[in-house]
Order: structure tokens, then C-alpha cells, then sequence
């Protein structure tokens, strides 16, 4: 295992270390994301200022919101499955946390570098899934059984895509592996000119364009927001939840968001590193955490966008989308990347 | 320290347990604050279900149609897909023409089931 420092750290060590950096980069991009859009995009979007009160600008809004939440009572209903309807919570969040894991954010600076790194991305991503069924199930309420049936369907659905699209990058690499797959963009050429390396946007915009629509539904953020729709569900598998137990919800709604985020940046935008002429790679050991928070944040910006301009569609419509669009565009994305990289 | 690749290998999947598992501590010492801070006051009401301020009707485990499961169904089929699919892509170049043709046909199959699946109607509902 590569050392992160120069020191020479035993196991436990480096990974207290690790994980509690973890912990504390996915927190904080987590707040400044509802911060910055939650709070204030959408308010400038819709003429108005957001919250203004607590701290400069409403900064510290957040924490007290979640100190609202702390003061809410643990409200279980008469016949819901207690035991599920309160490990549901834990399981989206750990399934949220168990994302970050393989995410690069400098040379050295991964929790844990597993060969099989995107891959791993993707089935840990389908692990949240269960959650949300479980939690809708669990309600033992009519509208919570229908949400989570809904986001079952829907995330499903658009796990293929995600899946599809990603293959076509690791058809250009040859690995799975995130950090691999940094490296073949920076230090690559496009038709022999190497000043901003080969961020794969340009070579899998289709990809990229597939990975962005299948992210905001498996994030059921509008247009794809059926499973808590409002105004017909009341607020789907979250009907039931209160206090505690819908902060995690909602802190795992974001924290996802970050995570699709810096996952699509690592894949399409270059991820961590600049271009191999723009700076060197010790540069890069304190550089690279910026940089990729900077992609993802940005990215996450893209998803909130679009979630504040478009309205709902209609659950069939949805799926339609993705099998008689999504999944054949992307199955023909394959086999062209196939086609170019064997013929070239 | 000296370590044999073979632990090296479980230990980074070690860590990812850690990591996952903080999960749920993360929760536990949320409820934990929360239960030091929080009120208790139990009236009967407050836990009927939620239907939009009226009281329930019918049975709580209430049963649905699913109109999706054959989406479930064409997930499994595709699912199983993607899993054949990665292999190859990490290996394109070393397989190079006969693996590129032996992908056509496997996905060529597999679409053939979707479209199957659309001209059946399954993909729409009335």
C-alpha cells in the first residue's frame, strides 16, 4: 500500500487518517453544495434572497437547520416495521459513503485504490436502492409504498445507462481503476496535441451527455422527481420520516449529488489532475483535492440547474426515455468506441 | 512491515468496510444527540399514518400494482449484460477484431430482446 506521506505509517494509522479526511471532504462539499444551491442559486433563479440571518449571508444556515432537526421527537408509526423503517436511513447513507471510497483527489490521496474502481462505484451506488425501497415498504403508508415502488423503477432503469456510458471510457483506457483512468486524460493527446491533455468530454460527449441525464434521476432530482413528488405523494418514502432520520436522508441526497458529481469529473473532465504540462506532480498532492472539488462542485451546479427549470415528468414518460433512448444510444456508443479503438 | 499482495488486497477492502460502516455510526451518534436534546410527549395520534390529515382508510399494508416488474425483469437481462460488456472493454485492443465482431452479436442479441420487449408493447403502458 503506498504510503500518503513520506512517513512510514502502519495500517490503522493511515487509515484513522484517511477516514476521517474522508468523512470531514465529503461533509463540508456536502454543506457548501445546499449552501450555494440549494439555498442561494435557486433563490437568485426565483428573484428572491434566501436565507440571510444566520451568519454572513445565511453561511451557517445549514447548522441550524440540523439543530432544528435535533429537536424533533422520534416519531415511529403504529404499524410500521420498526426495525426497517429505522435501518433504512443508515443503509442509503452508508451506500452514499461507500461511493467516495474509490474517488481520487491527488497522486496519493484515495481511502482505498481497488483495481475494480468504477465498477465498484457503480454497484455501491445501487446499494441506495434497497434503502429507498425498504424505507418506502417499512412506512407501512400508502403514499410511502408507491414512492418507493416509483424509485425502485427509477433507479433501475436509469442504472443502466450510467453503467452503458461509462463503458465507452473504459474502452479508451483499458482499466477500471479511477486513477488509471485519470492519468490516460492528462497525460494524453488529442491528434498529437497535448496542451490540455485528452479530457474524455471530447471523445465520449455522448457518454458524458448520458451519464449527466441517468445521474439526475438516480439523484430523483427533477425532472426525474417522481418517487418524492409532492404534489401528488406528499413527499414518497419520506412520508413517514421526521427529525434525525430525514436529515439523513436529505444529507445522503447531497452527499450522492457530490459523489455522481466527482465521479462523472474523474471520468470526463480530467478528474484530479491538470494537464501533465501545467503542473508538476508535487504540485498536484495539494492542488489535486482543489481541483476536483472545484469540477464536482461545478458539476453539481449543472444537476441543480436543471432541476430548478424543468418540470416533472410523467412516471410512464420516464420510462420510456430510458429504455427507447438512453440504453440503445448508449449501447451504440459502445460498439463505435469498440470500433475506433480496434480500428485505430 | 512486510505484506504478502494477498493481504495488501483485503486490507484495501478493509477499509472500505470502515468506511461503510461509518454510515451507520454516523447515524447512531446523530439519533444519540438527538435523544439527549429531543422531547418524548406520546399521544396515540401522533402515530396513525400520514393521509393527508384524514384518517387512514383501509389497511395500512396496503397492496399496489406494480406495473413495472417487467422492468425489473429486462434490468436483470442487461444488468447480467454490462457485467459481460466490462471485461472486454478493459481488454478491446488485446481481443482486437474477433472479440469487437463476438460483442456485435452479443449486444446485437441483446437488443434484439428489447426491441422484442417495445414491439410488445411492455415498454408503454394505457
Amino acid at each position: 500500500m503506498t504510503p500518503m506521506l513520506a512517513v512510514d505509517w502502519a495500517y490503522w494509522q493511515e487509515t484513522l487518517v484517511k477516514v476521517g479526511l474522508g468523512l470531514v471532504a465529503v461533509l463540508l462539499l456536502t454543506g457548501a453544495v445546499v449552501y450555494l444551491y440549494l439555498f442561494k442559486f435557486v433563490s437568485f433563479m426565483q428573484s428572491r434572497l434566501g436565507p440571510m440571518e444566520a451568519g454572513p449571508y445565511g453561511s451557517m444556515q445549514l447548522l441550524a437547520e440540523v439543530g432544528k432537526w435535533l429537536q424533533k421527537e422520534d416519531v415511529f408509526t403504529e404499524n410500521s416495521d420498526r426495525i426497517v423503517f429505522g435501518l433504512a436511513p443508515a443503509i442509503v447513507m452508508s451506500s452514499t459513503f461507500l461511493m467516495f471510497v474509490v474517488i481520487p483527489a491527488g497522486p496519493n490521496a484515495v481511502i482505498s485504490d481497488l483495481g475494480t474502481g468504477i465498477y465498484y462505484v457503480l454497484a455501491m451506488t445501487s446499494i441506495a436502492t434497497v434503502g429507498i425501497l425498504s424505507a418506502g415498504w417499512a412506512s407501512a403508508n400508502k403514499y410511502s409504498l408507491i414512492g418507493g415502488l416509483r424509485a425502485a423503477g427509477q433507479l433501475i432503469a436509469y442504472e443502466l445507462p450510467l453503467v452503458l456510458a461509462v463503458v465507452g471510457v473504459v474502452i479508451q483506457v483499458g482499466s477500471l481503476n479511477l486513477q488509471d483512468i485519470v492519468h490516460a486524460q492528462s497525460d494524453g493527446a488529442i491528434f498529437g496535441w497535448s496542451g490540455i491533455g485528452n479530457p474524455f468530454i471530447f471523445t465520449q460527449f455522448v457518454g458524458f451527455m448520458i451519464f449527466l441525464i441517468a445521474v439526475q434521476a438516480e439523484l430523483t432530482q427533477s425532472p426525474f422527481d417522481m418517487p418524492i413528488a409532492e404534489s401528488e405523494l406528499v413527499g414518497g418514502y419520506q412520508v413517514e420520516y421526521t427529525g434525525i432520520r430525514f436529515l439523513v436522508f436529505f444529507i445522503a441526497e447531497f452527499a450522492t449529488a457530490v459523489g455522481f458529481a466527482a465521479v462523472a469529473s474523474t471520468l470526463f473532465l480530467g478528474g484530479w489532475a491538470l494537464p501533465a504540462d501545467w503542473a508538476s506532480e508535487s504540485t498536484m498532492h495539494w492542488l489535486g483535492p482543489i481541483v476536483i472539488s472545484a469540477k464536482a462542485v461545478l458539476l453539481v451546479g449543472v444537476v441543480f440547474w436543471v432541476r430548478f427549470s424543468l418540470p416533472r415528468f410523467r412516471e410512464d414518460q420516464l420510462q420510456q426515455l430510458a429504455w427507447k433512448f438512453l440504453i440503445p444510444v448508449a449501447l451504440l456508443n459502445i460498439v463505435v468506441t469498440g470500433t475506433l479503438k480496434v480500428a485505430f | 512491515m512486510v505484506s504478502s499482495p494477498l493481504s495488501d488486497f483485503l486490507r484495501s477492502y478493509l477499509t472500505v468496510a470502515i468506511f461503510g460502516s461509518l454510515g451507520f455510526i454516523l447515524v447512531g451518534l446523530l439519533l444519540f444527540i438527538s435523544y439527549l436534546v429531543r422531547p418524548n410527549r406520546p399521544q396515540p395520534q401522533k402515530y396513525l399514518s400520514y393521509e393527508s390529515g384524514v384518517d387512514p382508510v383501509g389497511s395500512l399494508w396496503s397492496q399496489s400494482q406494480i406495473r413495472y416488474y417487467i422492468f425489473a425483469l429486462l434490468f436483470v437481462m442487461f444488468d447480467v449484460e454490462a457485467v459481460f460488456i466490462f471485461p472486454w472493454a478493459t481488454r478491446v485492443e488485446a481481443y482486437g477484431g474477433f472479440g469487437l465482431v463476438e460483442m456485435f452479436v452479443f449486444i446485437g442479441v441483446l437488443l434484439l430482446g428489447l426491441v422484442y420487449a417495445w414491439r410488445k408493447g411492455v415498454l408503454k403502458w394505457a
